[in-house]
């Protein structure tokens, strides 16, 4: 049993059962990471002493009869995950030498329930990209091959759970920095509804777009992590108060039989032939299962990149107009090129003669996208989509295309617009052996139904070969 | 002096104010800080959330909310059903997050209006809610000048009101700031202390020819302002030095001017080309804010008799002099005190018991209504019969005439004999210093 690869649940009772201890599976995650980050480059910082200082406490606690849900497992957080006392860069020079004086509420709730806090993971600065490579602390590359990218934002926290150097870790998502780098990396990735996690604490990109989730190695794990992370928090105004769901448990309901929609729009404008096969595969899967498939048409997709990017730099420039070079000891000019071609949209969008045609306009394509969904949730329980249009591409490919990179963030941006949890789950690989997963959308608060579907899924496909290639 | 009559004639005034008035609420706007900053160590009144640090958001004070529909509702506005919050960005050192937070398309209140006393009616545009900014401040430290920034100040909850240019002089500016500062205290919302900044002015100010109905083309603000002198002046200053210009056959620049004491003049700080393009947008970490009917209701019935209405009554049912019922509702405290003591002394007429608060300077604080009843009592009991008084001592002048001429040939001490005849006349016991007094002024009254 390699203790490394374990699962949230497998870890638990293994440690329950005194299998191995805290500090035993904290070590052979330190250890793999000695290894391989040189290589793959998933961490900023690995907090070695405060995880083992942590570990033998967790094991401590644990003879003592604690048990909170996470007591012992090593998390990695994303970069933008801000820890008192412990450097958080959000990927950029600009925070290199940054040192919060608190934690994020998503960091406390899993600091008590447990968890070990075993390094922050590597991303595009500030989250801004969608392949890894535009953190100042150098790139991530894809386990599976290191020659192609992770995706991105999440880079570091896709790559570390892919290769077991953490059992879990979290991430941010604003236009798809979670679910494409969950499934460029054959991990589970989670986007939940927005404002179901709290946002305090996190290194803002676009206030109105980001949602806080995690990546696992199933989906079983993805509902524990979202039991413990999700709620209101007083900190932040745009988490209501809904009561949180116990995800685990309703994953052993009976199964319904649901409704899944095929949104015709995702299948057109230039998707890879290998990445409609899988899908095609993973929706005949679905089908054996308790679901029926239904193609249903999403009419404003075509509308919604152009509408985040209008609407993404805007806020985005809002929001890195604090690190103003008064107090964070890095001028602006430290600003890597991808935030400032951001902060120049944005300040330009916003201009005073330019807000009518831009924002404004592009605010009321947002009420338009979220109202096809409105409308598709009247008939589906969900829907699934294709992550991304192409599979992992070579590091380098699309750096200097900024637009070309933009593109492959076209099937994951809707579900930020509409504020609509997104699932994403590994469905196979191409030829090339490179990961693919689909997304599974749900009406908004909905993540109950989303493990549903990807827990069935996961059980439909458990014997298939692909499940068992490690990268 | 004839010139002058014509020019006069030519141009009226302009004149719109922004006013901001900073909320006494416990905590800060955003976030859980004591609002109560004013000369405290800097920078001890801080946190995630007012330094703007990464990843701190705005959870927004309700009872700040609450008390700007308050002063929306005070001051006679509309109270849309829906509203919210935006980012006005600029960059300025005190300002930790880059941006300040503010309403930009939909405040809270508009639409509203104060009357003054020429009868002319206000208008106001709207009242908003802000977030204060830090503060800086230039010293030496080492020999070496620095600007350090103290941040107690920031996010401390500000009310915006914004008129329109209804204004044609600098005493209708001074009234209606009066009429805001006292509302404002009355509600309890602001001390409203112009010198501590708890309110600040921006008149800005243009001049229109008599015969044309349209707005001025441009208009001169005027920052800096902290006191109602220095407007009265800023305004007056002002509209000679556009007057001149447009003498000079030309038009003034749209600029941003500042007040200098020091001159007596103000200076220009920031052309129209300079102005800042604040790039507005909804922000994001607020949702917007929905109203019921029935919340701004609520609302409605929270709110305490006015000023306005205070003066109105109490001329009425207490039968006072504008004079007396302007005084005695300046503050609200001193009407409370006033009435209190209205009804503790059902004997004493309201008349005097509102003299003796005005002409005494009764410290309200310190001095109990009870004790200012006795007191009252005490020294006034001749004047509920003031007329039984007077005949008294008339009689009493009339029965010694030794005595009184005594008197008036300068053996005062003669007076005291006198009183005791007045005593024995009314049969009651009065305040002897009142008896002096009133029987003096009869002595040198009396003839021969």
């Amino acid at each position: 049993m390699k203790l490394r690869s374990l699962t949230i649940k497998k870890a638990t009772e293994g440690l329950k059962q005194k299998k191995f201890s805290s500090v035993e599976l904290t070590k052979a995650c330190l250890e793999k990471i000695k290894k391989l980050n040189p290589t793959l480059n998933a961490f900023i910082s690995v907090c070695e002493e405060e995880a083992l200082k942590d570990a033998r406490k967790a094991d401590k606690a644990m003879q003592n009869g604690n048990t909170s849900p996470l007591l012992g497992i090593p998390i990695a957080l994303k970069d933008l995950f801000l820890t008192k006392g412990i450097r958080t860069t959000a990927g950029s020079k600009v925070l290199e030498n940054y040192v919060p004086p608190f934690d994020a509420t998503v960091v406390k709730k899993l600091k008590d329930a447990g968890a070990v806090i075993i390094g922050k993971t590597n991303c595009d600065a500030w989250a801004h990209g969608s392949s890894g490579e535009n953190s100042d602390f150098g790139p991530t590359k894809n386990p599976w091959n290191t020659d192609y990218v992770p995706g991105g934002s999440s880079s570091g926290s896709a790559v570390a759970v892919a290769s077991d150097m953490c059992t879990a870790s979290t991430g941010t998502d604003t236009g798809g920095s979670i679910r494409l780098p969950a499934s460029f990396c054959n991990v589970v990735g989670l986007k939940p509804t927005y404002g179901r996690v709290s946002r305090y604490g996190i290194v803002a990109m676009a206030s109105s777009l980001d949602s806080i989730g995690h990546f696992t190695k199933t989906v079983e794990d993805a509902a524990l992590l979202l039991s413990i992370t999700a709620g209101n928090d007083s900190m932040d105004a745009t988490t209501p108060q809904k009561q949180v769901p116990d995800y685990p448990k309703s994953l052993n309901r009976k199964p319904r039989e649901l409704m899944l929609g095929i949104p015709k729009e995702y299948f057109l404008t230039g998707i890879d032939p290998e990445i409609k096969e899988l899908t095609t595969k993973a929706l005949s899967v679905l089908r054996v299962s308790n679901y029926h498939t239904q193609e249903i048409s999403l009419p404003h997709t075509e509308y919604a990149n152009a509408c985040y990017y209008i609407i993404q730099p805007a806020e985005v420039s809002s929001n890195l107009a604090r690190y103003d070079g008064i107090r964070y000891g890095f001028r602006r000019e430290t600003f890597g090129d991808e935030a400032k071609r951001r902060i120049m949209l944005g300040t330009y969008t916003l201009s005073s003669g330019y807000y009518d045609a831009y924002y404004k306009k592009a605010m009321k394509v947002r009420t338009l996208i979220t109202r096809d969904f409105d409308e598709a949730f009247k008939i589906v329980d969900a829907i699934i989509a294709p992550v991304s249009p192409t599979p992992a591409w070579k590091i380098g490919e699309k750096i200097d295309d900024p637009l070309k990179m933009y593109l492959s963030d076209i099937f994951t941006v809707t579900a930020n617009l509409a504020g609509i949890p997104g699932l994403s789950i590994p469905i196979g690989f191409t030829k090339n052996g490179l990961p693919v997963g689909i997304q599974i959308l749900g009406p908004q608060f909905a993540e109950e139904t989303l493990f549903e579907i990807g827990k069935a899924f996961e059980e439909a496909t458990q014997n298939e070969t692909w499940r068992k290639r490690k990268p | 002096m004839e010139k002058k009559k014509t020019i006069a004639m030519r141009y009226t005034p302009v004149i719109g104010l922004e006013v901001h008035v900073e909320l006494k609420t416990r905590s800060k706007m955003f976030c859980a800080c004591s609002a109560d900053y004013f000369g405290r160590e800097p920078n001890t009144h801080t946190c995630p959330v007012c330094l703007g640090l990464p990843g701190a958001l705005p959870v927004p004070n309700k009872k700040a909310i609450d008390w700007c529909i308050l002063i929306g509702l005070a001051l006679n506005c509309d109270i849309p059903l829906f509203s919210k919050f935006d980012r006005k960005n600029y960059f300025y050192p005190d300002l930790s997050k880059g941006y300040q937070i503010s309403q930009y398309d939909e405040p809270f209140c508009k639409n509203g209006h104060v009357k003054i006393s020429n009868g002319k009616r206000i208008n106001i545009r709207r009242v908003h809610m802000e977030e204060d900014t830090g503060k800086l401040i230039h010293e030496a430290v080492d020999d070496q000048k620095v600007s350090l920034i103290d941040f107690n100040r920031s996010g401390v909850p500000l009310v915006e009101i914004v008129t329109e240019p209804d204004f044609e002089s600098a005493e209708e500016v001074i009234e209606y700031l009066k009429t805001v500062q006292q509302i404002v205290r009355y509600l309890e919302v602001s001390n409203a202390d112009m010198e501590k900044g708890n309110m600040r002015l921006e008149p800005n100010i243009s001049l229109r020819k008599i015969k044309n109905s349209d707005l001025p083309k441009y208009k001169v603000e005027v920052k800096n302002i902290n006191s109602f002198k220095f407007v009265e002046k800023t305004i007056n200053f002002e509209i000679e030095r556009q007057k001149k210009i447009f003498e000079g056959g030309k038009t003034p620049v749209q600029e941003t001017r500042g007040w200098g004491e020091a001159k007596g003049e103000t200076i220009s700080q920031r052309s129209k080309e300079e102005a800042h393009d604040y790039r507005y947008f909804p922000e994001p970490d607020i949702p917007p804010i929905h109203w019921t009917e029935s919340q701004v209701s609520h609302l409605k019935s929270q709110m305490i008799e006015l000023p306005q209405t205070k003066f109105d009554r109490l001329r009425r049912v207490y039968g006072l002099s504008d004079y007396d019922a302007e005084i005695l509702t300046k503050e609200k405290k001193t009407a409370i005190y006033f009435e209190e003591a209205v009804r503790l002394a059902k004997a004493i007429p309201t008349k005097t018991i509102a003299n003796w608060i005005i002409n005494k300077r009764i410290d309200i604080q310190n001095e109990s209504v009870g004790r200012l009843i006795k007191q009252i009592s005490m020294s006034h009991s001749s004047s509920i019969d003031e007329s039984k008084l007077q005949s008294a001592i008339k009689d009493v002048i009339k029965d010694n005439e030794k005595a009184v001429n005594d008197y008036k040939n300068g053996k005062t001490s003669v007076i005291m004999f006198l009183i005791g005849n007045v005593m024995r006349k009314l049969k009651t016991k009065i305040n002897p210093s009142i008896m002096k007094i009133a029987l003096e002024k009869a002595l040198r009254n009396s003839n021969g």
